[in-house]
């Protein structure tokens, strides 16, 4: 078999293909926390809640109320999104103008509070979310197995990822998101309306990471604390990117991915910390990040 | 002024934190502590439900032992090796304390039996799975009740090699569990003929294995061991089961509690082989149990819930046999008499602190087998006592070989 650096090709494009599946995770969480940061300054430490809640509604509503997988797809995060804008207007948005660290410290309580609760009405081992009829299954690569719907993850991933760019970076309401983090005051002179543009900016990005809860249900076990460890990282990788940065969140997220997907094969002890040591040395060479503006 | 009002607002938040349920226990009652993990990874496998149990027992027992009310305390060790030792040594020193129940996670399980050494009053580890503490970090004063990391591999893997399942992968949890596990498992397997084809270290609370297990597949083992438990084990093996792999390899837990096969349900953990010390569908004595426990938590209990129920019974046992909670003479009758319930028949605690009694090798049922809720196992081999915790290492100073 053909090898490079002493691995065979085919678990070199084994580990490529899995890394791009959790880089999907990882994009479309960064994407989430990016779009907060970037568009209202607040550094989300819920996100990893938000999560889990997004994971949590996909079950209970199948389980209750029978609200199948696809369904769940588009409820999970409208529902996790409306909490958020609950969250910004009630408590939030006190904290504007203030330091960023305040705006830390909430959503890190408000986290606190979302994972206590699971925890207290579901209990700690954590429940299963089956997978989709339509998507169970798997396609023999030739070089692995892989299931369908970590395939299926992929896809929606980027397509969310690409989508939330666009809208962002191409578009008049993009522009009129951008400029409110640039200058409020001025854009509501203009007639928009700055308030309810951070709450549904705060609940979009929320919603991002509701979707990818429900998107990880069938793949683990639901349980509380399935984003407080995934949040960690994710900051990290939106550190790498940069910032606020949307194409750098996205970006970092899936090469990171596939960088600790290799570090499992050539060192696996090191594989959950591999992305912190190349946040350490992203911050050394280049503060802003990869994509950030200096 | 702003400090100091921080500084109360700290200690009233911490107060709440560390003192769970902490009742006040007048002179002359006899108490029982519980310092487990109440809101951790294994709160579910023991935690409240333990409590419960440990409540249960009391009641069965009549609430009062040589005419003095049974009263216990409970506390969350957070899964910290401070928080236990300290809470155990705070109870010792001013509630009176007789004797300790708990400890789910072996290094807590540690710390705690340094204490019952230091303070001289017996502590029954329950729910910690490390083999250490009968033996290196042994202690006269420890019972290790429910399992341990020797009987989990001397039940799961000879069953295993001797049924053809030769050549082991292990899926090993990267800290002294996980490594204890795959050590006594590794053993036990060359012992039997067979061999380790190779081993990868996956870190505490990975949120993928799909790679991990791709170089298990790689590896042409005929046998996937998880050496890890709670969520890493149940993601591991939901991994397993997507990518196909439990179709070419034979999964096998090294610890696996009836709460993990009932979060990950029957369609993925069928097929799976594990060892326990207690299942609530053995016979009429634990079915029982099992209904009465059922109808107060909606759950059937896991080995260390039963456990915490048969220990709470033994120790309330011999301190009415003894006529004191002198803990020198509780002990020296627990280490003489024999254990009889739903939980173990003619179990005893060795000299080193194990509580020998009969392990259950299982295979999980498929959806098709299972007939009613709970129904999740299928026994394979009932394994003696001797068998399934080997014979005095010789480790422990108490207990020479």
């Amino acid at each position: 078999m053909t090898e490079i650096f002493g691995f065979p090709v085919a678990v070199i494009l084994g580990q490529l293909t899995l890394g791009l599946v959790n880089g999907s995770f990882y994009a479309l969480l960064s994407l989430g926390l990016a779009v907060i940061f970037g568009l209202m300054g607040v550094v989300n430490f819920a996100h990893g809640a938000f999560y889990a809640l997004g994971a949590f509604a996909a079950l209970l509503g199948l389980q209750y109320f029978g609200i199948n997988y696809w369904a769940a797809l588009l409820l999970a995060p409208l529902v996790v999104g409306v909490l958020g804008i609950v969250v910004e207007k009630s408590l939030l948005r006190r904290l504007y103008g203030l330091d960023p660290l305040y705006g830390l410290l909430l959503t890190f309580g408000v986290a606190l509070v979302i994972e206590g609760s699971l925890h207290q009405f579901f209990g700690a081992s954590g429940q299963s979310y089956p997978v989709p009829n339509a998507l169970g299954g798997v396609i023999n690569l030739g070089f692995m197995i892989l299931p369908i719907y970590r395939a299926w993850v992929i896809a929606v991933s980027i397509a969310v990822c690409f989508s939330t760019w666009f809208v962002i970076e191409r578009t008049r309401l993009g522009a009129t998101l951008r400029a409110a983090r640039e200058n409020a005051p001025l854009l509501q002179a203009f007639g928009v309306n700055v308030p309810l543009l951070f709450a549904a900016t705060y609940g979009g990005g929320v919603a991002l990471a509701a979707l990818a809860g429900v998107l990880s249900a069938p793949v683990i076990l639901v349980t509380s604390q399935m984003g407080s460890s995934l949040v960690i990282v994710v900051f990290a990788v939106v550190v790498i990117g940069g910032m606020g940065s949307i194409l750098g969140s996205i970006v970092s997220g899936l090469v990171l991915g596939i960088i600790e997907g290799f570090t499992k094969v050539i060192y696996p002890e090191a594989s959950n910390i591999v992305v912190f040591v190349i946040m350490a040395i992203v911050l050394i060479v280049r503060p802003a990040g990869l994509f950030g503006r200096e | 002024m702003k400090l100091k009002t921080l500084a109360i607002g700290l200690a009233a938040v911490l107060t709440t934190v560390l003192g769970t349920g902490a009742a006040l226990a007048a002179a002359g009652d006899v108490v029982i502590g519980d310092i487990d993990d109440l809101s951790g990874t294994y709160a579910d496998v023991a935690g409240t439900g333990a409590v419960e149990a440990e409540k249960m027992a009391i009641a069965d027992f009549g609430g009062t032992v040589l005419g003095r009310k049974i009263v216990t305390l409970v506390a969350d060790h957070q899964n910290k090796p401070d928080i236990g030792a300290s809470k155990f040594r705070e109870w010792a020193d001013q509630n009176g304390l007789n004797v300790v129940l708990g400890g789910s996670n072996t290094g807590v399980s540690i710390a705690m039996a340094k204490v019952a050494a230091a303070k001289k009053i017996p502590f029954f580890a329950l729910g910690a799975g490390g083999a250490s503490l009968t033996n290196e970090d042994c202690t006269a004063y420890t019972v290790h009740y429910v399992y341990d990391t020797t009987a989990l591999a001397n039940g799961t893997a000879t069953t295993i090699v001797k049924s053809g399942g030769k050549s082991w992968f292990y899926l090993t949890a990267d800290y002294a569990f996980g490594t204890q596990l795959q050590n006594a498992a590794s053993k036990v397997v060359e012992a039997n003929g067979g061999k380790t084809v190779g081993a990868v270290r996956v870190p505490l609370g990975a949120s993928d294995f799909s790679s991990f297990l791709l170089q298990a597949q790689g590896s042409g083992a005929q046998v996937l061991g998880l050496a890890n438990a709670g969520e890493d084990f149940s993601n591991s093996l939901k991994a397993a089961n997507e990518f196909g792999i439990t179709k070419k390899m034979k999964p096998v837990a090294l610890l696996a509690f009836i709460t993990n096969i009932n979060s990950l349900g029957l369609q993925t953990a069928q097929g799976l082989y594990l060892t326990t010390g207690f299942y609530w569908d053995l016979n009429a004595d634990t079915r029982a149990f099992g209904k009465r426990f059922f109808d107060k938590t909606k759950k059937q209990p896991t080995m260390d819930q039963a456990g915490y129920y048969s220990a709470t019974l033994t120790y309330l046992k011999a301190v009415k046999a003894v006529g004191t909670t002198d803990s020198d003479k509780v002990m020296a009758e627990l280490k003489k008499t024999k254990i009889n319930d739903m939980f173990a028949k003619g179990g005893y605690i060795r000299a080193d602190g194990v509580m020998i009694h009969d392990m259950y090798v299982m295979q999980v049922k498929s959806p098709q087998e299972s007939k009613y809720p709970w129904d999740y196992y299928k026994l394979l081999k009932q394994m003696k006592g001797e068998e399934a915790f080997g014979p005095i290492t010789g480790a422990c100073p108490l207990a020479p070989k």
